[in-house]
């Protein structure tokens, strides 16, 4: 055996082992990394094993009309409708509040008043749910009460609180699609004779469309998954029905699990069907996220802003 | 003239965002503030009235639950954003681990819950305690985490890594010597972006933990207190004197909003410090 050999075969080992080395620290990173979708998985079939003699009612649990626990009742056609109303109601405002507030901190706003608003609005999200819950119940169901009548705890409150809470995902997705239009496209349009204000009518938001709608549909969700600050405030009534004014109180997806999984009863038809209502909000939930997904695909828009916000509960 | 108008009014509608943060902040502060005192801070409950005393073990359980939550997620977190951000090859299972990561972002924290709850509490046998509660808000914040460090990760320049492997150092060893260290403040900020929210999540640990305790949690398997289900809990479940349990949710909430702001401006400070020192290279 020669040196030369000799040289070249510890080379080959301590290269091996240095190799080995760096192959284990690969195979426990990817490791590391499979874990979120093992967690998926695991969520997804203990959700589903747990709900399963509920679902299959079928139609009768989707569609039934009567939620009553303590007679065997359990239909979510109620709690389903409520959960929209609520959901699109909040989302109208925070529209109609956050893409003019995008308009404005995109277009006109000078720099220092958009390092005041800006900062607000993302302070805004921090407030923790139950806390705004508690502010709505203290300081807007009693006002309404007082102005509107009704019990006050009701669809009007859960839309405010919810706009609230849905606003600041409204005002920077859409500000993010606003920016992203290409320069050339607003001064082609100036250049052209156009005002600012028909340059943004006409060139801007068109271009950002996508972006605004991906932000609204994104919002439709976080608001149907919000579960403490609406629960607060929208009054739960015993028996859940369709709502027919915005005055009266009504139960949404999330708060009918809060207020009935402490005295569900293990093994229960009653828990089977708590655990098939957060199925049901998982997949509502999952289909807006998709489609947030779809809606952005390819266009000007904020998939960073939304990637960032999809997970803002 | 019209242009004006429209203007004015558009900055108009901006800033209703500023007065609702103004008005609930600043209701809440007040209305805290006066209920606040040594003895609200540092006394537990009352055996007999839980409404009154103060909310010592609350606050000390939710800090115990953000750590838990913390150790969980983060390693996880980061090694996760190291492999998606250093190791991954395009192909399907990157993707799909990206699609699973974002999957998980989506579920709403009531449903991680209902998981914690089947999973944690009764499949695995903790039962309602501080290991329940801190890894079910962990199973919510671990995509947060994943995140930021992936994208820390990603924005370290590629020269950075060329120029350690140019030297002949090993793969690992560049990681963990250059890429990490010019990462680890934007991963810092987002993980605590990640437990600011973690901290006021309520959905999540309700169902997990018991409710209000008068003991501070001695092992992981002790059922343990938090602020946002203290909150929650004295105004529905013991209204034995609406006043006094009210005036203690003014407090608490002041206290959770203030533990929130802390991690918040921390965050915020060491992004800034980060944005300036990645300029400051770059110049």
């Amino acid at each position: 055996m020669s040196t030369l050999e000799h040289v070249r075969g510890l080379k080959l080992k301590f290269g091996r082992l240095d190799l080995a080395k760096e192959g284990i620290i690969e195979k426990l990173l990817f490791i590391a990394a499979l874990s979120s979708i093992l967690l998926v998985f695991f969520i997804i079939a203990f959700m589903l094993k747990e709900s399963i003699p509920a679902l299959a009612l079928g139609w009768n649990f989707i569609f039934g009309m009567t939620w009553c626990p303590g007679h065997e009742q359990f239909g979510i056609f109620p709690i389903i409708v409520s959960t929209f109303v609520v959901g699109t109601g909040a989302l109208a405002i925070a529209a109609a509040i956050g893409i003019p507030t995008a308009i404005f901190l995109a277009e006109f706003s000078p720099r220092w008043l958009r390092n005041i608003i800006k900062p607000c609005v993302e302070m805004l999200v921090g407030i923790p749910s139950i806390v705004l819950g508690f502010f709505g119940l203290m300081v807007l169901v009693p006002f309404i009460r007082d102005s509107l009548g009704g019990y006050g705890e009701c669809i009007l409150a859960g839309w405010i609180i919810l706009a609230i809470m849905t606003l600041p995902h409204v005002i920077s997705i859409s500000e993010d699609s606003i920016r992203a239009v290409p320069e050339g496209y607003k001064e082609a349009s100036l250049a052209l004779g156009a005002t600012q204000l028909q340059t943004i009518r006409r060139v801007l938001l068109p271009n950002a469309r996508s972006g605004i709608l991906a932000s609204l549909i994104l919002g439709m969700g976080n608001a149907i998954g919000e579960t403490m600050a609406v629960l607060m405030v929208i009054g739960n009534p015993e028996i859940p029905w369709i709502p027919s004014s915005i005055l009266e109180p009504v139960r949404v997806l999330t708060s009918t699990i809060v207020l009935e999984y402490s005295y569900m009863e293990w093994g229960s038809m009653h828990q089977h069907a708590l655990f098939a209502i957060g199925v049901v909000l998982f997949v509502i939930v999952a289909i807006f996220n998709l489609v947030t997904t779809v809606a952005i695909k390819g266009r000007f828009g904020a998939t960073a802003a939304i990637k960032g916000v999809i997970g803002g509960r | 003239m019209k242009e004006t108008v429209i203007k004015i009014s558009l900055c108009m509608v901006a800033l209703i965002s500023v007065a609702v943060l103004f008005a609930v902040v600043g209701y809440i502060f007040l209305k805290g503030i006066q209920v606040i005192s040594l003895d609200f801070l540092l006394k537990p409950p009352n055996y007999t009235a839980l409404e009154k005393g103060g909310i010592f073990p609350h606050i000390i359980g939710s800090l115990c639950l953000l750590a838990v939550c913390l150790l969980f997620a983060v390693p996880l977190g980061i090694a996760s954003g190291i492999y998606l951000a250093e190791y991954a090859t395009e192909n399907i299972l990157t993707k799909s681990v990206r699609f699973f990561v974002e999957c998980l972002a989506g579920i709403p924290s009531i449903v991680i819950g209902l998981f914690g709850l089947i999973f944690l509490v009764y499949y695995l046998g903790f039962g309602p305690c501080m290991l329940s509660g801190g890894l079910a808000l962990g199973f919510m914040i671990l995509p947060w985490t994943v995140r930021a460090s992936e994208e820390a990760l990603k924005a370290v320049p590629r020269s950075y890594r060329e120029a350690s492997l140019a030297l002949g150092v090993s793969k690992w060893q560049t990681i963990r010597g250059v890429v990490l260290k010019s990462a680890y403040p934007g991963i810092i900020t987002g993980i605590l972006l990640g437990a600011g929210k973690a901290i006021g999540e309520a959905a999540v640990i309700l169902l997990t933990i018991g409710g209000l305790v008068t003991y501070l949690p001695h092992s992981l398997l002790d059922d343990v207190g938090a602020l946002p289900v203290y909150i929650y809990t004295i105004l529905t479940v013991v209204p034995a004197s609406r006043d006094v349990a009210e005036s203690h949710a003014f407090g608490a909430s002041l206290v959770l909003i203030m533990m929130f702001l802390m991690i918040s401006v921390f965050a915020l400070f060491l992004r800034n410090r980060y944005i300036k020192r990645m300029s400051g290279s770059r110049g």
